[in-house]
């Protein structure tokens, strides 16, 4: 057997996890040909290092995991990259990281040191001239640094370095483990990675959440989503000078930020989500006014939104900016909201969806885009609909039922031996944590993998042949994480 | 053009009239209150601390490294500790963010910002701001940007966020300060034309928050040049970020 299959939220002895040659489990990934959703190294004493694989097959909701030892002698193996280019940056990562090298590897470069000493890509020409970003961004932002390669206002190329961020999350993670360092990975995911973490560590020791407090974590999930979703097309319409669609879209935000902050006394949801339910149940006084809340804030974000697309010279700039093919998008890996608006028909929520979500019954809405800034736009604004309408739904069902205790206070010891994967659904896209304990029952390696991580490329994709100055159009119709990526 | 017209009629004015008096949310988490005669010191509190924000004998939380999370309060059995709704967490001094008992909203106000006569002169009327996010975890930054919006509007005393260090007077940091991002720091206070203050947003910029034990920090910068405003937050709220640069400019 060369491949252990699991379901999402789910643990695995680690000794039952098959370990392979590496030439074998590089045949096997090619034929198997899934998404990569965990590559990465962990020590396995007397300087060997065990590689960890793990696949995700959206269509069947099955995790394939494998695994190879490279001994202390073996420094390199033929990459992966060339055959999927999917797993470009997570062979960089593991290579940074073991020093293990993946020959052939079409772009072999630092992801989060070393920055300073790295030679940027270079094109040659009369005309071709470099216009260099960062790592100190013009607004308050995180901090990384562009480059692009110009010819006159076109954009030729465009090398992103990251790593500016990197607080070296994984390694504290280990350490010390909590809720609110999860909650710290990256400020605008709180609810969605610390739901990550609490569920990987439920999974490890063995604690069940109550139905209401799963209602209250995938109602704070959704507000999350929406109210960063609405902040985003305010942004969006700054970029393109249409002050107008700013000004209401951060007004509107507020509304949805400031119910939460009733919720959970943090605007971000800080401190409601834990491991074992929910530190605050929300009473019906709360769910009445919110119930209100959101339905002023749906009829709003429409109103603005189809004013707004009403705007010829709104849609110009919207149109044909920053595309990326939905083939682009398959080869490089992309997730989340970013592949959803190439057409491709991923999410995490529906694919992998747990035990709350599939009560829900949801109806699955294809979004049919072509990958510009036009398609992110549109399917923000359809996410944030969605999303109200969930909430409103969940908020609908804690008033009426679902009495029962959100705070589970087991506080069992971990399984040992175990590695527990946990998938979540957050705003960007798929939010991956995998946590590995030993013998002993302590932490030994935890992994995260934010929906950034995959995306950066697709932004470097989308600026190809734009004008330099659509370049923060660009960007905030994604509006990637830095620190997600440098954890 | 008619459904913008119509559009911003119907939002109509949406700006806080009043920003020092602004009113809070009950639920939001500010300005801890102890009580020493509560606490049985069982240390329940001391252990689900994520920073070492509490110390006991006597009950102190030091909101310099408090994220605010509330997990002491949830877990304190004897009601020694709570948080009041008080969000006006700014002071020129670091060490007036260790609230004890004896802490009272009144008492801190009182003594939380040293008013300078020559800050007030230079930049009582406007104050422009770079931003350096060192390793911040985009919650402060988010909530600087919402300082600009339409509801906080800090543009209207004068402060504002500018691109550049070199139309700024002051700089304000925010995360841990990541040893990657110690050069660009650096170069960017150098950058910035005297006189200039340097305000600290946020628990990880103030002492490191949750990140404080990682081996990837280099904070050096905090040693080597004069910290004007503390500002205590995780997130800082838009309130407590404006009415601290006010309360530091104009002395009110």
């Amino acid at each position: 057997m060369n491949w252990i299959k699991k379901k999402n939220n789910t643990k695995i002895n680690i000794n039952d996890i098959p370990t392979l040659k590496i030439n074998d489990l590089r045949e096997e990934i090619i034929s198997l040909n899934k998404r990569p959703i965990g590559f990465f190294g962990k020590d396995w004493g007397r300087g060997s290092t065990k590689l960890f694989v793990i696949l995700a097959d959206d269509e069947n909701a099955d995790l394939y995991v494998s695994s190879v030892i490279f001994e202390g002698s073996e420094k390199e193996y033929e990459s992966l990259t060339q055959v999927i280019l999917a797993f470009h940056i997570f062979e960089r990562e593991f290579y940074e990281q073991f020093g293990i090298k993946p020959l052939n590897h079409p772009w072999l470069k630092p992801l989060r040191k070393n920055q300073k000493d790295y030679k940027f890509f270079e094109m040659e020409g009369e005309e071709v001239h470099q216009v260099a970003v960062g790592p100190i961004h013009a607004g308050v932002i995180e901090p990384g640094h562009f480059r692009f390669m110009c010819n006159g206002e076109t954009v030729y190329h465009l090398e992103i370095m990251l790593g500016y961020q990197n607080r070296g999350v994984e390694e504290l993670m280990v350490k010390h483990p909590t809720n609110q360092m999860a909650e710290s990975i990256c400020g605008d995911s709180v609810i969605a990675h610390n739901l990550a973490y609490s569920k990987v560590m439920e999974i490890l020791k063995n604690i069940k959440v109550s139905k209401r407090a799963q209602l209250i974590r995938t109602l704070a999930l959704e507000m999350e989503r929406a109210a960063i979703h609405i902040g985003d097309l305010g942004a969006i319409s700054g970029d393109i000078a249409y002050l107008m669609g700013a000004s209401v879209f951060g007004a509107t935000r507020t509304l949805v930020i400031n119910t939460m902050l009733e919720f959970s006394g943090s605007r971000f949801g800080r401190g409601l989500v834990r491991v074992g339910g929910v530190n605050f149940d929300i009473d019906n006084e709360k769910i009445e006014r919110a119930i209100k809340t959101l339905t002023k804030v749906e009829k709003d974000v429409d109103r603005m939104v189809k004013t707004m697309l009403k705007n010829t010279s709104v849609m110009s700039r919207l149109e044909k900016t920053g595309v990326v093919s939905q083939e682009k998008a398959r080869e490089i890996g992309l997730v989340g909201m970013a592949a959803r608006a190439c057409g491709i028909v991923i999410d995490s929520r529906f694919d992998f969806a747990d035990e709350c979500f599939k009560n829900l019954a949801l109806p699955r809405k294809i979004f049919k885009g072509k990958g510009d800034v036009n398609a992110r736009f549109q399917l923000r604004y359809q996410e944030t609909m969605e999303s109200l309408s969930i909430a409103k739904r969940i908020l609908e069902m804690l008033k009426n039922g679902f009495k029962e205790e959100v705070l589970n206070l087991n506080n069992n010891s971990l399984c040992a031996d175990s590695l527990a994967i946990s998938i979540t659904e957050g705003w960007r896209g798929e939010i991956v944590h995998i946590a590995l304990t030993d013998m002993n029952g302590t932490l030994s390696r935890y992994k995260i993998k934010d929906p950034s991580f995959n995306n950066w490329y697709g932004l470097a994709l989308a600026v190809r042949n734009n004008g330099v100055s659509d370049f923060p159009l660009c960007n905030k119709s994604f509006n990637l994480s830095y620190c997600g990526n440098d954890l | 053009m008619f459904d913008t017209l119509k559009s911003r009629i119907y939002q109509g004015n949406q700006f806080i009239k009043d920003i020092k008096n602004a009113p809070m949310r009950e639920q939001f988490r500010g300005l801890p209150k102890l009580c020493n005669a509560n606490c049985n010191n069982c240390k329940d509190c001391l252990n689900v601390c994520p920073t070492g924000a509490l110390k006991l004998n006597p009950l102190s939380i030091d909101m310099g490294k408090c994220t605010f999370c509330g997990a002491c309060k949830n877990v304190c059995k004897t009601g020694a500790i709570d948080f009041t709704n008080f969000y006006k967490l700014s002071t020129t001094k670091r060490e007036n963010l260790i609230v004890t008992e004896d802490m009272t909203q009144e008492e801190f106000s009182k003594i939380a910002i040293e008013v300078r006569k020559e800050i007030k002169r230079v930049f009582g009327k406007s104050l422009k701001l770079r931003q350096v996010s060192a390793a911040g975890c985009n919650g402060c930054e988010m909530e600087l940007n919402a300082c600009s919006n339409v509801n906080f509007d800090m543009g209207r005393f004068g402060i504002d966020f500018v691109a550049s260090p070199r139309h700024a007077d002051g700089l304000v940091i925010t995360g841990p300060i990541s040893k990657n991002m110690a050069y660009a720091l650096e170069d960017c206070y150098k950058s910035t034309p005297d006189p200039k203050i340097v305000v600290l947003c946020g628990a990880c910029a103030i002492s490191g928050g949750v990140f404080q034990q990682s081996s990837e920090l280099n904070r050096e910068f905090l040693e080597k040049y004069p910290i004007d405003l503390y500002i205590a937050g995780c997130p800082v709220h838009p309130l407590t970020f404006i009415n601290g640069i006010l309360g530091f400019i104009q002395g009110k």
